[in-house]
C-alpha cells in the first residue's frame, strides 16, 4: 500500500494529455452508434404511436454516463486500481449470484444476466465481471519482486481461480458469448504475461473441450444448441435463429457499396431483423451506410486496437501491459464475435457490439475499458 | 516483459488485426461481390404484391362471336390455412358445403388437397397450387346458394366468395368446339418457377388447346399493387400500382353454326353405327378452307362439357375424361388419333402409279384373290370385278389391282434384297404429303403420323429384334401359339425388310401406315389443288379489346406434292366417279352440289377391352365443290364400320350445311358462307354472350360429364 502511495505522489500528471486518436476513434463510433439506435427504432416505436426519440434519449443518457465513468477510472493511478481490484471482484460476483436468484434477476431470450432496478433500468453483472477479471488477473501475473521474472505456475494458478468463479456463474446463466470473450482475454493476459506456453495451448484445448462437452452433454440449454446450430445450417428453421441470422445477412447485403441512406433501410424499418438496436447494430449500419459506412466503422475499431497495442507498448509495468492486453482482447473478440454474428461467420451468441449497441451496462463497461487504456497512457512515460 | 511475453504479444496483436481483415472480407464478400443476391431477397421480405386478374380475352368464331368470353361469375374459395385450424381440420365445414351445393362430399374434399399431399394414384381433381392461394372450391355459384354462404359466414369459417371473371361458354350456334378451345386452370408449382414464363401465383392460364397456345395473348396483364410491410405484416407503403391490362381477344377460323353441323353430323355418325352394330367408339371431323389451310371446323368424339373445368372438376369427371371405357374424351381425335387410312390412302398410290409409269387410262384386272409368295390377299369382300379402267378400280375402290402393281414394283426395287437407290414410288408419294410430319396446326400435343418405309422398318427391328429372336423365352404364355412363333421367326430373320407383304398393304393404306384426320385432310386439300397444300389454323387474328388487330395469321404453305397435271385430272375424275358411280354413290344420290371423295374401311388388328376384335375404322375424305373446290372435309368413325355408311352420310350432312342444303335443293339462305370465307377480320361482339350468360344465372348447374 505504501508502495501505491509512493506512484501517486511520483507521478502528479496532467490529466489532459490523453492518447486523442483513441478518443477520436471512441467518440466517433459513439456518435454513428446514436444514429444507428436511433436509425433501428424510431420507425418501430412510432408505427406503435410511441416516442421515437425513446431509445435516442435513453442511448445518449447512457453515454453521458459512460464517459463519466471513464473520465473517473482515468482520475485514479492505474496502479492503485490494485488495492480496489478485491471489491470490484466481489460485487461482480455478488451481482452475478444475484442475477441467478428468480425474483432479482430477469430472463431475457433465455439467458438470466440482468438485475432489474427501480425506474426501468437494469444491470447486466457480466459487463462488471469483465472489468473485474481483467484487473484481477493483471494484478495476480504482474505481482512479483523483479519485473523481468515470468510469472509462476501458481501465479496462473491463482489468476486461472479468480476468473474460474465468475466464468462459472455466468455460463449458469447462460450466457456463452460472454464466457468466450472472457475466456479469450484470461488465454490473451497470460500468454502475455510471459508464463509457460503450455497454459496457454492448455486452456485452448480445454477451451474447445469444454464447448464441445457443454453441447454434446446438454449443459447449454437447447436454446443455446438452437443457436449454434442454426450456425451451422441457417436454413433450418426458417421462424427462429436461422431466420435471424439469415435476415441479418440479407440486410447487411443489401446494403450495398452505398447503402440505402440513413434512416431509409426498409429492411431495418421494417424490423426484420430482431434487436437490432442492441445485438443486430451492425445490420442497420450494413444496410443504411453500406460497405463505405461498414467500412468506416471498421476502421474506427482498427485505431482503437492499434493505439491499444501502442499504449501496452508504452507502459512502463507489467500491469499496465496486461490490464491493455485484457481491454483489447476483450473489445476485439467481442467486435469479432458480434459483427462475425451479424455476417454469418460466428454462431448466434447474443453480445452487444462494443461502442455502438444500446445497453447501459455494456456502454458503461466499455467506456471504463477506455479509461483504463487512457490511465495507463496517461501516466506511461 | 519477457521474451516469450513480447513473442506472445506480436502474436496476439497479429490476431487481432487477423480477425478485423476477416471481418473486411466477409463484409465485401456480403456488400460488394454478392450484394445483389441479397438486394432481391430483401425485396421479396419487405414487399407483398396483390395480384388483380386480367380479364382474359374471348376466342371468336370467325365471325366475331364469342364461344369463350370471361363473365363474371361467384366462385366459392377455401383457405386452407384456416380450414387446418378447425378441430377436425375442416371436415364440417366442407360437409356443410357439400350439401349445401348438392355436391359429394368427397369431391369438395378432394379439391381443397394439394396434389402433393395425396398418393399418386388419387390426384384426380386435386389442388395443382400451393396451400397459400385461396382454393377455388366451385365456380360459378348461384347467386342464391352463395348469399346463404356469406350470411352465415360463422358456419363457414375459411370459405369465401368472390366474384371473379370465369370462363363461360356461351356456345350461341350450340357448337362445343372443348378440343379445340381447351381450358384453363391456377398455375402449377413448376408452371410458376419457370423464369420465362413469369406467371402471378393466382392467374389463371391456359392448359389445353387454343387456350394454352395463344395464352400469351389472351391472358393480358395482370394489375399488381406492391406494398412494403414490416416484420409484423403491416402495411406500411405502397410501392407500386400497376392497373390489369386486359387480354387480347382471339379471332378463329372456326365458323360456331358450321361446327355446331359437323359435331352434330359426327355424333349422328356414330349413333349410325352403333345401331348397325358397330362398336363406333370414337370419331373425328376436319373441315378446312382448301386453299388457305383455314380450319373451319374440327370436332373430337366424345367430347365433354367445357365449363366443367370452371364449376370444379369432380373426380368421377376426372376420371372420366381419361377413362378407356368413356372412349378417352380428353383426347383430340382430328390430331392425336391415328388411324390406317385404308382406301382412302388409294389417291396417294395412283400418284406412285403415275410416277412409276403405269398408264392411268389402261385396264387393270381386279380379282378375288391375288396370291403374293405364300400368302393370299383377298379384295375387298373378295369379289372379282374382272378387267376394268383404273378410274372404275378406284371409284369401286378395288384392291387387287394395287397388289399387282405394289408387288410389281417392290420385285422392280429388288424385293427382299433391295437395290442401293431403289425407286420407292409409293413411299416417296406419301412422303410429298408429310405423313411422318406434324402438320404444324396451331393447337398443342398433335401427334405425327407414320411411313413405314424402309428407314422405319430399320428402326423397328432394331428395336424389336430381341423379343423376336427370343420369342419363347420373352413372349407370354398365351402369345405362344404355332401362327405368332412363325411370325416372330420370320420377323426375327428379315424384319429389317420391306416384305412383298408390307409393299402391297401400303399400296391400300394397311399395314403400319398411321395418319391423324388432319393430316388426310391436308392430303385431299393437296389433292384438289393440284398438290400444293397450307398449314391447317384455327387462329385467324388477335385484335385487342379496342378492336384493333394485333396480329393476323396469314396462310402458309406447308408443302407441295409434284405430279403432272394429267394425273392430278385424272384423280380428281376417279374422285367424282367414287360419289357418283362408286362406293360413295348411294349417299351421295341426289345432292344437288357436286362433290367428290373417297371411301375408306381400315381393317384393325387388336382387341377392345371386353376381348372382342375391333370392328373396321370408316372413313371419308371429301372435298367441293367438284368444279372449284373450296373446302375439304373428312370423317373418320373408329370402329365404325364401312366408309360410305357411317362416315360418308356424315360428310354427306357437313357439305349440306356447308352448302345449305335441305332435301335436293340449296337453300341460298342457309349457305355458310354465301360469300365465300370472309376475307375479313371479324368485329368481335360479346354483348351475346353477357345475355345468354344472365338468363343461365339462378340456375344450379350440377355436372353432367361426358357428352355420351
Amino acid at each position: 500500500m505504501s508502495q501505491s502511495i509512493k506512484y501517486r505522489a511520483d507521478r502528479r500528471l496532467n490529466l489532459g494529455k490523453f492518447d486523442n486518436i483513441l478518443n477520436f476513434a471512441v467518440i466517433g463510433l459513439l456518435a454513428i452508434g446514436t444514429l444507428l439506435v436511433y436509425a433501428g427504432t424510431r420507425e418501430w416505436f412510432r408505427s406503435y404511436g410511441l416516442d421515437p426519440e425513446y431509445y435516442l434519449k435513453r442511448h445518449s443518457i447512457n453515454i453521458v454516463i459512460g464517459v463519466l465513468l471513464a473520465y473517473g477510472t482515468t482520475l485514479i493511478d492505474y496502479r492503485l486500481l490494485r488495492a480496489y481490484t478485491p471489491i470490484i471482484w466481489l460485487a461482480a460476483v455478488v451481482g452475478l449470484v444475484l442475477v441467478l436468484i428468480p425474483g432479482i434477476g430477469s430472463e431475457i431470450n433465455g439467458a438470466r444476466a440482468w438485475i432489474a432496478l427501480p425506474g426501468g433500468f437494469q444491470i447486466q453483472p457480466a459487463e462488471l465481471a469483465k472489468i473485474s477479471i481483467i484487473v484481477g488477473i493483471a494484478m495476480i501475473l504482474a505481482d512479483r519482486d523483479q519485473t523481468d521474472q515470468d510469472p509462476s505456475d501458481l501465479d496462473v494458478l491463482k489468476a486461472l481461480a479468480i476468473s474460474a468463479v465468475p466464468i462459472l456463474l455466468i455460463i449458469a446463466q447462460p450466457d456463452l458469448g460472454t464466457v468466450l470473450i472472457i475466456s479469450a482475454a484470461v488465454v490473451a493476459m497470460i500468454g502475455a504475461s510471459g508464463a509457460r506456453a503450455i497454459w496457454v495451448v492448455g486452456l485452448l484445448l480445454l477451451a474447445v473441450l469444454g464447448v464441445f462437452t457443454a453441447v454434446q452433454t446438454g449443459a447449454v440449454n437447447e436454446y443455446q444448441v438452437a443457436r449454434l446450430q442454426s450456425f451451422v445450417d441457417p436454413n433450418a428453421d426458417p421462424q427462429s435463429t436461422g431466420y435471424q441470422l439469415r435476415q441479418s445477412r440479407i440486410t447487411i447485403g443489401s446494403g450495398g457499396l452505398f447503402g440505402k441512406g440513413l434512416f431509409e433501410g426498409p429492411q431495418t424499418n421494417g424490423r426484420f431483423v430482431p434487436e437490432q438496436q442492441t445485438d443486430f447494430i451492425f445490420t442497420v449500419a450494413g444496410e443504411e451506410l453500406g460497405f463505405v459506412g461498414c467500412s468506416l466503422i471498421l476502421f474506427l475499431y482498427f485505431l482503437i486496437f492499434l493505439r491499444g497495442f501502442a499504449i501496452c507498448k508504452r507502459s512502463s509495468d507489467l500491469f499496465g501491459r496486461l490490464v491493455c492486453i485484457g481491454v483489447i482482447a476483450w473489445f476485439g473478440f467481442q467486435t469479432f464475435e458480434n459483427i462475425g454474428m451479424a455476417m454469418g461467420l460466428m454462431p448466434m451468441t447474443g453480445v452487444p457490439l462494443p461502442f455502438l449497441s444500446y445497453g447501459g451496462s455494456s456502454m458503461f463497461a466499455n467506456l471504463i475499458g477506455i479509461g483504463l487504456l487512457q490511465n495507463v497512457y496517461a501516466r506511461s512515460r | 516483459m519477457s521474451q516469450r511475453g513480447k513473442i506472445n504479444l506480436i502474436i496476439f496483436q497479429t490476431l487481432i488485426f487477423s480477425l478485423l481483415f476477416a471481418l473486411f472480407g466477409r463484409l465485401f464478400y456480403l456488400q460488394v461481390l454478392d450484394s445483389d443476391r441479397y438486394q432481391d431477397a430483401a425485396i421479396s421480405i419487405q414487399s407483398r404484391d396483390i395480384v388483380t386478374p386480367a380479364v382474359r380475352g374471348a376466342i371468336t368464331d370467325i365471325n366475331g362471336s364469342p364461344m369463350v368470353v370471361d363473365l363474371p361469375g361467384l366462385v366459392l374459395f377455401a383457405d386452407r390455412s384456416t380450414l387446418d385450424r378447425q378441430a377436425d381440420k375442416g371436415v364440417s365445414i366442407l360437409s356443410r358445403v357439400a350439401t349445401l351445393f348438392r355436391l359429394e362430399y368427397s369431391d369438395i374434399y378432394q379439391r381443397t388437397r394439394l396434389c402433393g399431399e395425396l398418393p399418386r394414384e388419387n390426384r384426380a381433381g386435386c389442388w395443382n397450387g400451393t396451400r397459400y392461394q385461396p382454393i377455388p372450391l366451385i365456380g360459378n355459384a348461384s347467386q342464391e346458394l352463395a348469399l346463404k354462404v356469406i350470411e352465415n359466414s360463422d358456419s363457414y369459417p375459411g370459405i369465401l366468395i368472390q366474384s371473379v371473371p370465369i370462363r363461360s361458354y356461351p356456345s350461341l350456334a350450340g357448337e362445343n368446339a372443348a378440343h379445340v378451345l381447351g381450358y384453363v386452370g391456377a398455375v402449377t408449382d413448376e408452371d410458376s418457377l419457370n423464369p420465362e414464363k413469369n406467371y402471378y401465383r393466382s392467374e389463371i392460364v391456359g392448359k389445353s388447346g387454343l387456350e394454352v397456345k395463344y395464352n400469351d395473348y389472351l391472358r393480358g396483364t395482370p394489375g399488381v399493387r406492391t406494398f412494403l410491410v414490416n416484420r409484423k405484416e403491416i402495411v406500411t407503403k405502397e410501392s407500386k400500382n400497376i392497373q390489369a391490362i386486359a387480354g387480347n381477344n382471339l379471332i378463329t377460323n372456326i365458323d360456331s353454326k358450321l361446327q355446331a353441323a359437323v359435331e352434330n353430323a359426327l355424333e349422328s355418325a356414330i349413333f349410325r353405327a352403333r345401331s348397325s352394330g358397330y362398336r363406333g367408339d370414337s370419331g373425328a371431323a376436319v373441315v378446312m378452307e382448301i386453299k388457305t389451310g383455314r380450319v373451319l371446323a374440327m370436332a373430337s368424339y366424345p367430347t365433354y362439357d367445357p365449363e366443367i373445368w370452371q364449376r370444379g372438376l369432380t373426380v368421377k369427371q376426372a376420371k372420366d375424361l381419361f377413362s378407356e371405357a368413356k372412349g378417352v374424351p380428353a383426347l383430340s381425335r382430328p390430331i392425336q388419333g391415328l388411324f390406317a387410312p385404308a382406301s382412302t390412302f388409294k389417291s396417294v398410290s395412283v400418284l406412285a402409279a403415275a410416277k412409276a409409269g403405269y398408264l392411268l387410262t389402261a385396264r387393270y384386272d381386279c380379282p378375288a384373290t391375288v396370291e403374293i409368295g405364300t400368302r393370299t390377299f383377298k379384295n375387298f369382300d373378295s369379289k372379282a370385278a374382272g378387267r376394268i379402267p383404273l378410274d372404275l378400280g378406284i371409284a369401286i375402290s378395288c384392291d387387287s389391282l394395287w397388289y399387282q402393281i405394289a408387288y410389281d414394283e417392290w420385285v422392280r426395287d429388288g424385293g427382299l434384297k433391295p437395290k442401293s437407290n431403289p425407286n420407292d414410288h409409293f413411299f416417296n408419294a406419301a412422303k410429298a404429303f408429310n405423313i411422318d410430319k406434324i402438320t404444324g396446326i396451331d393447337l398443342p400435343s398433335e401427334l405425327k403420323g407414320r411411313l413405314p418405309d424402309r428407314q422405319w422398318k430399320q428402326n423397328w427391328y432394331d428395336q424389336n429384334k430381341n423379343f423376336f429372336c427370343n420369342y419363347k423365352e420373352r413372349a407370354k404364355k398365351e402369345d405362344l401359339t404355332p401362327y405368332l412363333i412363325e411370325i416372330a421367326r420370320e420377323n426375327c430373320l428379315d424384319g429389317n425388310k420391306v416384305r412383298a407383304g408390307d409393299a402391297v398393304n401400303f399400296s391400300i393404306g394397311q399395314g403400319d401406315t398411321l395418319v391423324t384426320p388432319l393430316r388426310l385432310a391436308e392430303i385431299y386439300a393437296a389433292i384438289a389443288n393440284n398438290g400444293l397444300y397450307y398449314k391447317p389454323q384455327v387462329a385467324r387474328a388477335i385484335v385487342d379489346v379496342d378492336g384493333k388487330v394485333i396480329k393476323e395469321f396469314k396462310p402458309e404453305v406447308a408443302g407441295k406434292a409434284e405430279a403432272e397435271e394429267s394425273t392430278w385430272d385424272f384423280l380428281r375424275r376417279s374422285l367424282r366417279m367414287v360419289v357418283t358411280q362408286g362406293t360413295a354413290a348411294g349417299v351421295f344420290a341426289g345432292f344437288p352440289v357436286e362433290v367428290s371423295g373417297k371411301t375408306g374401311t381400315a381393317q384393325v388388328f387388336g382387341r377392345n377391352p371386353n376381348g372382342s376384335a375391333k370392328d373396321d375404322t370408316s372413313w371419308f375424305a371429301a372435298y367441293g365443290p367438284t368444279k372449284d373446290p373450296q373446302f375439304v372435309v373428312v370423317m373418320m368413325v373408329s370402329q365404325g364400320g364401312f366408309g360410305a355408311s357411317t362416315s360418308g352420310v356424315a360428310a354427306r350432312d357437313v357439305f349440306a350445311a356447308l352448302f345449305g342444303v335441305s332435301g335436293n335443293r340449296v337453300d341460298p339462305e342457309r349457305v355458310i358462307f354465301p360469300n365465300g370465307v370472309p376475307k375479313t377480320i371479324a368485329k368481335v361482339d360479346l354483348t351475346k354472350a353477357a345475355k345468354e350468360s344472365s338468363n343461365k344465372q339462378g340456375k344450379i348447374r350440377v355436372g353432367s360429364v361426358v357428352v355420351e
